[in-house]
């Protein structure tokens, strides 16, 4: 459990973040979006401990952070931006010397080891130092260092960065293989990864929490949810009728691929009517397709509601 | 296993892991061979003593000693490690203490690897070796007084050249503090209250005296006190500077 309350870090005449509050309870993997700057990297270093709230306070399993800084930090794994890790050392000794601090011992020790290798498929990699591995490899060592010791809670900046599209969907599978039982914050620039990883988004943007929804919530404010889009050979005849029906608020063409779109009434549903439309008239279309909304952009309109401001993440 | 010894182990093997230890090792050995037979003029002395041989060891430390001690913070926070080890369950006080110890065992293990200079003087001569043992104990002692002081200054900067020179400036002005010309220089219009205030800050004269073979609480007190304020002050640096 990770709860935050009105948490606040300044550096200087900056706020980086800015009050904020939240709880996830175990079971909930809470996507962190943002646009960089956004404050979801001081966000997190002031769970994981490492930065210190100029106000507010954050708790892990009812263990705050500043008060209890050793007994938040043995529930907590964190993965920091970048998964930094000691460039000279052996993955073995690295994860060794993790374990070792991080308290484990003897049949759970090696236990511990063996599963969190081969959950990131480190077998192959143990005997090389760090800095020789490659990108991917780094950062699956980042989150094996991480999940070692089998936190209650996971903390994640932007763990699949710069991962190839195998290494994400692997990491993707990875966290939601720990979410049934753990607490797990993740953030992420892509939004892609909310739906396949999160059960609930919070969109921050100049330290201050915007939204606080499950993905397909949010994605519902978007204008594009529950409108249409189809293409049709004929793309005038298709418009004007589409533009006729009483629900369609607005049809839009799009100038590049002429994909075309009907927006509905607010709370009102379309698809049904557009399909019988189009029988009755005998227009020929070569794809149709209901839209869920759309996550990026829902992110655009919430996060540029005002002007950004130069904090750093 | 507690927190700073294994602190302490990974460290240590971190500077085997990489060419750092051996450069370190080497020119130390080579630079204090150089001080001690064509500088220190070991053999013309016709003494078994290893006094020219300890004389420049803090002349030796004042270069050597920055080089190893730049990396300690500077490098955890330019590589972002610091991060990972500020939140692993470990207090500052252990971090700052396991690197230190490991810093300093390094340091020590370089000392020792300077044993064929006494076998040198024993082979030639009958030194007193109750004065050679605490002159090797001394030399270590001030290792650690510069240690702490670098580890302070790798604390305050990502950038491994500021912390070396910065480290390099304050050690000399601690040995120096203790030489005749400096003293002579504030002697005549300081009160001597003052001057011998200075003096007694110097690292020169404790492991001067030290290196006589007399081993005096009052010196033990000085370096545990130096080591004690500069691994504090590190500490501090680090709780404000960390996430920069």
């Amino acid at each position: 459990m990770i709860e935050t309350r009105e948490l606040s870090k300044r550096y200087g005449p900056i706020t980086a973040v800015d009050g904020i509050s939240f709880r996830v309870e175990p079971g909930q993997v809470l996507g962190f979006l943002g646009p960089n700057g956004a404050g979801k990297s001081t966000t997190m270093k002031m769970i994981a401990g490492f930065v210190t709230p100029s106000a507010g306070t954050a708790s892990v399993c009812g263990f705050d952070v500043e008060a209890q800084p050793l007994d938040a930090k043995r529930q907590v794994g964190y993965l920091p931006e970048g998964a930094p890790s000691y460039g000279e050392m052996r993955v073995q000794a690295f994860l060794e010397f993790i374990a070792d601090i991080r308290g484990l011992a003897g049949e759970n020790r090696r236990k511990r080891l063996d599963d969190t290798i081969g959950r990131l498929s480190l077998g192959g990699v143990l005997g090389q130092t760090i800095d020789t591995l490659s990108k991917g490899f780094r950062r699956r060592v980042g989150l094996a260092q991480a999940i070692l010791h089998d936190p209650k809670v996971l903390v994640l900046d932007e763990p699949t960065d710069g991962l190839d599209p195998n290494q994400k969907h692997e990491v993707r599978a990875l966290i939601n293989a720990m979410a049934r039982d753990k607490t797990i914050i993740v953030s992420t620039h892509i939004l892609e990864e909310v739906h396949a990883v999160c059960n609930r988004a919070i969109i921050i943007a100049r330290g201050k929490i915007l939204a606080d929804d499950t993905p397909d919530k949010l994605e519902s404010r978007s204008r594009y949810h529950q409108a249409v889009s189809l293409t049709a050979p004929n793309v005038a005849a298709a418009r004007d009728a589409l533009a006729r029906l009483p629900d369609v608020d607005s049809v839009e063409v799009d100038p590049q691929d002429q994909r075309i779109t009907a927006f509905p009434r607010k709370g009102k549903s379309i698809f049904t009517a557009v399909g019988d439309l189009l029988k009755a008239q005998g227009i020929a279309v070569t794809e149709l397709q209901l839209e869920r909304g759309r996550l990026d952009e829902v992110f655009r309109s919430v996060t540029q509601a005002a002007p950004r401001q130069g904090a750093k993440a | 296993m507690n927190p700073i010894g294994i602190l302490f182990r990974r460290e240590l093997a971190s500077y085997f892991a990489t060419p750092v230890a051996y450069v370190f090792i080497v020119v130390y050995l080579l630079l204090a061979g150089v001080f001690t037979f064509y500088v220190g003029r070991l053999y013309e002395s016709n003494q078994a003593s290893l006094q020219p041989f300890f004389f420049w060891h803090p002349f030796l430390y004042l270069f050597l000693v920055p080089a190893v001690s730049m990396r300690l913070w500077a490098e955890e926070r330019r590589s972002g490690t610091v991060e990972l080890l500020l939140t692993l369950p470990i207090t500052m006080w252990q971090a700052v203490i396991g690197k230190f110890l490991a810093a300093w065992a390094f340091v020590g293990i370089a000392l020792v690897l300077t044993f064929p200079v006494w076998i040198t003087v024993n082979y030639l001569g009958d030194p007193d070796n109750g004065v050679i043992a605490a002159s090797y104990f001394g030399s270590w002692l001030m290792s650690g007084a510069f240690l702490a002081i670098g580890m302070c200054f790798s604390a305050s900067t990502r950038n491994q050249i500021i912390a070396f020179i910065l480290t390099l400036v304050v050690c000399l002005a601690f040995v120096l503090a203790g030489f005749p010309i400096v003293t002579g220089l504030v002697q005549d219009w300081l009160p001597q209250l003052i001057v011998d205030g200075i003096t007694s800050l110097s690292l020169w004269s404790h492991f001067d005296a030290i290196q006589k073979g007399v081993i005096d609480l009052r010196d033990l007190v000085y370096f545990a006190l130096m080591i004690g304020f500069w691994l504090y002050a590190s500490a501090v640096v680090i709780e404000l500077k960390k996430a920069d």
